[in-house]
């Protein structure tokens, strides 16, 4: 079910201080965060996040179409390779 | 015979139904429409005066995305998935279930006719 709208979006409050601070400075850094709840927003556009898939960081360009995901979308978890093919006769 | 939104032409049955031919048209859409076009949903369609039956295609026109738009539509959606690369998106290009279905056994919709490896 989809969150409601009332309660705004939910973001780790610490990727929030360090994108304003970032900006601030107008420098663009590798954000590595374990933070895979937290939804994109608007401010993260342009950056680069490294989002960890439990084995190692990835890096996550955002681009205005991925507002509104979650960062642990991007940052795959599992690495499917298909079922055993079954014999049929 | 009824056209509306180019190649839709039920005929015989209620009207309720025969608006669910038109893609994108379900029962609760079918019957909203007929409440504002103020038309019985129990009427056939061969039974429609020419008023009526244009008064439905103005308010579908109007108010709807049906058809080659809505299937417009649903395709750019997916393509924006994935192009982003999201999870769902990535489901979508290998032709798995996207939304944490099982995918061990079943899946058939998505999957396709079996294939497996032939013995003998």
């Amino acid at each position: 079910m989809a969150r409601s709208l009332k309660k705004g979006p939910w973001v780790d409050e610490y990727l929030v201080e360090k994108v304003r601070e970032l900006e601030k400075k107008d420098q663009k850094k590798v954000i590595k965060t374990w933070s895979r709840r937290s939804t994109i927003i608007p401010e993260f556009v342009g950056h680069t996040f490294a989002v960890h898939n439990g084995k190692r960081f990835v890096p996550i360009f955002i681009s205005e179409n991925m507002v509104g995901h979650k960062l642990g979308e991007f940052s795959p978890t599992r690495t499917f390779r298909g079922h055993k093919l079954k014999e049929t006769i | 015979m009824a056209r509306i939104a180019g190649v839709n032409l039920p005929n015989d049955k209620r009207i309720e139904i025969a608006l669910t031919y038109i893609f994108g048209i379900g029962r609760s859409r079918s019957d909203e429409i007929l409440e504002q076009a103020d038309i019985d949903k129990n009427i056939r369609t061969k039974d429609l005066s020419t008023e009526k039956i244009s008064k439905l295609r103005d308010i579908i026109d109007e108010k709807y995305t049906i058809e080659g738009d809505l299937r417009k539509e649903i395709n750019t959606n997916i393509d924006r998935l994935k192009e982003i690369g999201c999870y769902r998106g990535l489901r979508h290009r290998v032709g798995l279930p996207c939304h944490g279905q099982k995918t061990h056994s079943n899946a058939r919709t998505k999957k396709g006719p079996r294939s497996g490896r032939i013995i003998r």
